[in-house]
């Protein structure tokens, strides 16, 4: 049934799809996310939304290999199914619960760094549509791993580039741009940071010296994705929160982000042996002694 | 074979040194021979207590009668006119509580072992291809009516409806149906492919239509299934799985989970297998906090991945809640019961992963609110439990999403979803049962509402016309 009807390579490990997957599509927010299967013996992976057809029914997820699982998806071409596609999950952006007007008086920066292009560019689509112009400062690491350029250029009033080997647009992370616009007395009073953890750490420093009210979106580890068990748990101001329910977007002021970094370390080594079992396949012998 | 009338009859089980490092089932279940000869030792009274113990009221006296005479069918059939997964009450059912509390052979010795006989009159039926039947004289209703989780109430209700003539669809936000049966109990109790499907595919016989992957209030509303998809009613059977946690410190560490959290991967996710590709972890050593049945669960599954278990509860083990043969085979297979013992921090290494469990010592003060004695810290007792994982199994409470997405669905102090005698809720059509108004209670309890919520709904869309 979740039938992959597109599929386009955006990077040396990141991928494109569109998915038919019509409950998804037929409510999907800006800010929310959606869980798959690639098969019945597949782990639950959750993964933002990069865009939705509602009339079509199709959901578009962008996505890097960074395991066996997330492989396993990138070997799936046109005309393959997914095992499952659930969501909407989690809570829409509260940009989109705010009147338009009051949105338009906002001087809105979106920070995108890596595959966050995608749900950042999901964000920036809606407001478009709706009027409301945002700039957005796009990162990564070099040239290459920039995504969705022509995407992001269709929504975005001011899009600048950063990348920290200087091979496109500013040379520096994110922060140093966004540091850059600052001294050029270009001022924002609301931030959307989405992507890496520890580059949200870092922006969500600069913009909390910078006054910016700013808004990150977690990327937790996830099983059921509803509320149910408390995989994705974080401390937001203290406070424990689940980022499947009470998130993924939260203020990004309070989030603790090295705790957040930590828990996320949980199944490294089981996720590691998984990957290494998938690439040598027959010649899986275990012989580096980790396993026993 | 010899009986001694008084006792039951003897059930096979697996030894507990071997059964505590695989997951097949633990309670073999009768023989045909075994069950004839214990269903001889049902009296048949005429005013038979069990069946008021049942609360889905299984003619008790009736169907043993049959298993008596070997007829399995018949056996099967009276069963069947009251409860939709008998393979599931037989094994996890605390009979102790419910029907065998009510047995007048109980009284001098041993009551009647009326949930095996269940679960041997299932799992025969089952081996023969006997399946439940729609009655031959229904008449089909033509309106459509919206379950939302198909877990032990959704599929109850479902089920009843169903032969009542109305058309079902039940939607699932998992992937797979069955609820606490697929996520909750552990394969050692209840098997997934052998039991929980095909009990699943009973349902589906009946013309139930079962959707996966459909997160009701998030996906669709309450308010879409009445408005856009034409249903005439709505049964809200969504469970209690919100988890609790202790807010106590070094809770974030790596290596403390919710149960709800371990036995998912576990047994939803199959991560018990050494070739599944959803991870779990494989403690040395593990506390698991809380005297239920999910804490006995989460105790017997750490244990079978390969962990020296202790199971840290604040009361004494009089007040344990657990299923009575639940805790005795955790006992079985190694378990270490510290009881009168409750967590104040968890202490964790430079990175974060958990190296201990600070506890302090409890002791019974007044009975609280609930009938049992409130357990009180002494102090100056406090001594850490040497552990890597800490499962916390202290209970769950509704999901709220249902109620956050559902106008004029009102919910008491705790969660639980209001509803009147027939188990409508505020909202005129939208009825509840199970787990999402009870808060976590049992498989045959959420069964019971469902079934009771099935004949509400029935009058209410008859006289709605």
């Amino acid at each position: 049934m979740f039938e992959i009807v597109a599929k386009k390579q955006l990077g040396t490990n990141v991928w494109y799809m569109e998915v038919v997957a019509p409950l998804v599509a037929g409510k999907a927010m800006p800010g929310q996310f959606l869980i798959v299967r690639v098969d019945n013996e597949g782990e639950r992976i959750p993964l933002t939304v990069c865009d939705y057809d509602r009339e079509k029914g199709i959901v578009t997820i962008v996505f890097a290999t960074v395991g066996a699982e997330t492989e396993r998806m990138s070997r799936l071409n046109v005309g393959d199914c997914f095992a499952d596609v659930v969501g909407p999950l989690g809570r829409p952006s509260d940009l989109t619960e705010m009147p338009i007007e009051e949105l338009k008086k906002k001087k809105i920066l979106f920070i995108a760094g890596g595959v966050g292009t995608a749900p950042v560019y999901n964000q920036l689509k809606w407001l478009h549509e709706n009027g409301v112009e945002v700039d957005c400062i796009q990162g990564a690491r070099t040239k290459d791993l920039l995504i969705l350029e022509d995407e992001m250029k269709s929504v975005t009033k001011n899009l600048y580039f950063a990348t920290d080997d200087g091979s496109y647009g500013i040379h520096g992370n994110v922060c140093v741009a966004l540091q850059q616009l600052w001294d050029e007395d270009v001022r924002y009073d609301h931030c959307v940071v989405i992507g890496p953890v520890i580059m949200m750490k870092f922006a969500c420093q600069l913009t909390k010296k910078l006054g910016i009210h700013t808004i990150i979106s977690m990327n937790t580890i996830m099983v059921d994705g509803t509320g149910m068990c408390g995989a994705c748990r974080l401390l937001v101001g203290g406070q424990v929160k689940f980022a499947c329910v009470d998130g993924p977007e939260f203020d990004g002021w309070e989030v603790d982000f090295d705790q957040a970094m930590q828990r996320s370390r949980l199944y490294k080594t089981e996720e590691g042996r998984l990957l290494l079992k998938l690439h040598e396949g027959d010649t899986h012998h275990g012989g580096c002694g980790v396993c026993s | 074979m010899e009986i001694d009338v008084l006792k039951k009859v003897p059930v096979s089980e697996q030894d507990p040194k071997v059964r505590a490092a695989n997951f097949d089932e633990v309670n073999l279940g009768y023989t045909k021979e075994e069950a004839m000869l214990e269903a001889t030792r049902c009296l048949n009274c005429k005013n038979a207590r069990c069946i008021s113990g049942c609360p889905v009221n299984i003619n008790i006296p009736a169907f043993i009668a049959k298993v008596k005479d070997g007829d399995v069918k018949g056996a099967y059939e009276v069963i069947s006119q009251s409860s939709a997964l008998p393979a599931v009450c037989g094994r996890v059912c605390p009979q102790e509580t419910q029907c065998e509390a009510q047995c007048i052979r109980g009284i001098k010795g041993e009551a009647v072992s009326i949930g095996r006989l269940e679960r041997f009159v299932a799992d025969s039926a089952k081996e023969m291809g006997i399946k439940p039947q729609l009655p031959s004289d229904m008449v089909k209703k033509n309106k459509k009516v919206a379950i939302i989780g198909a877990g032990p109430s959704g599929l109850t209700c479902a089920g009843d409806l169903a032969k009542l003539g109305y058309d079902v669809t039940i939607f699932e936000a998992l992937h797979k149906a069955g609820g606490v049966l697929v996520y909750g109990i552990p394969e050692f109790r209840l098997p997934k492919e052998k039991v929980v499907a095909k009990e699943v595919e009973n349902v589906k016989a009946l013309g139930v239509k079962i959707v996966t992957d459909a997160v009701i209030g998030r996906a669709l509303t309450i308010d879409d299934l009445f408005e856009k998809e034409g249903f005439s009613a709505v049964f809200v059977g969504s469970g209690a799985g919100l988890p609790r946690f202790m807010n106590i410190p070094g809770e974030q560490s790596l290596g403390v989970f919710s149960a709800n959290e371990y036995l998912t991967r576990s047994n939803l996710m199959g991560a018990f297998s050494e070739d599944s590709r959803t991870p779990i972890m494989r403690a040395k050593k593990a506390v698991i906090v809380g005297g239920g049945n999910v804490a006995m669960d989460a105790a017997r599954t750490a244990k079978r991945l390969g962990a020296e278990v202790h199971v840290v509860y604040r009361r004494s083990e009089a007040e344990l809640p657990a299923r009575a043969e639940e805790v005795h085979h955790a006992k079985e297979e190694g378990i270490i019961f510290d009881l009168l013992t409750n967590p104040v921090e968890i202490l964790a290494d430079e990175n974060g992963w958990v190296t201990g469990c600070k506890c302090i010592r409890m002791e019974l003060g007044e009975p609280d609110a609930s009938g049992r004695r409130s357990p009180v810290e002494v102090p100056g007792s406090e001594f850490t439990i040497d552990c890597d994982a800490v499962i916390m199994s202290l209970g769950t409470s509704p999901n709220p999403l249902i109620k956050t997405t559902t106008a004029g669905l009102e919910t008491n102090k705790r969660g639980g979803i209001i509803v009147n005698e027939s188990e409508m809720t505020t909202r005129e059509g939208v009825f509840a049962g199970g787990d999402a108004v009870t808060g976590a209670a049992t498989v045959i309890l959420a069964m019971g509402a469902g079934k009771s919520a099935a004949k509400g709904i029935d009058e209410y869309l008859s006289k709605k016309g």
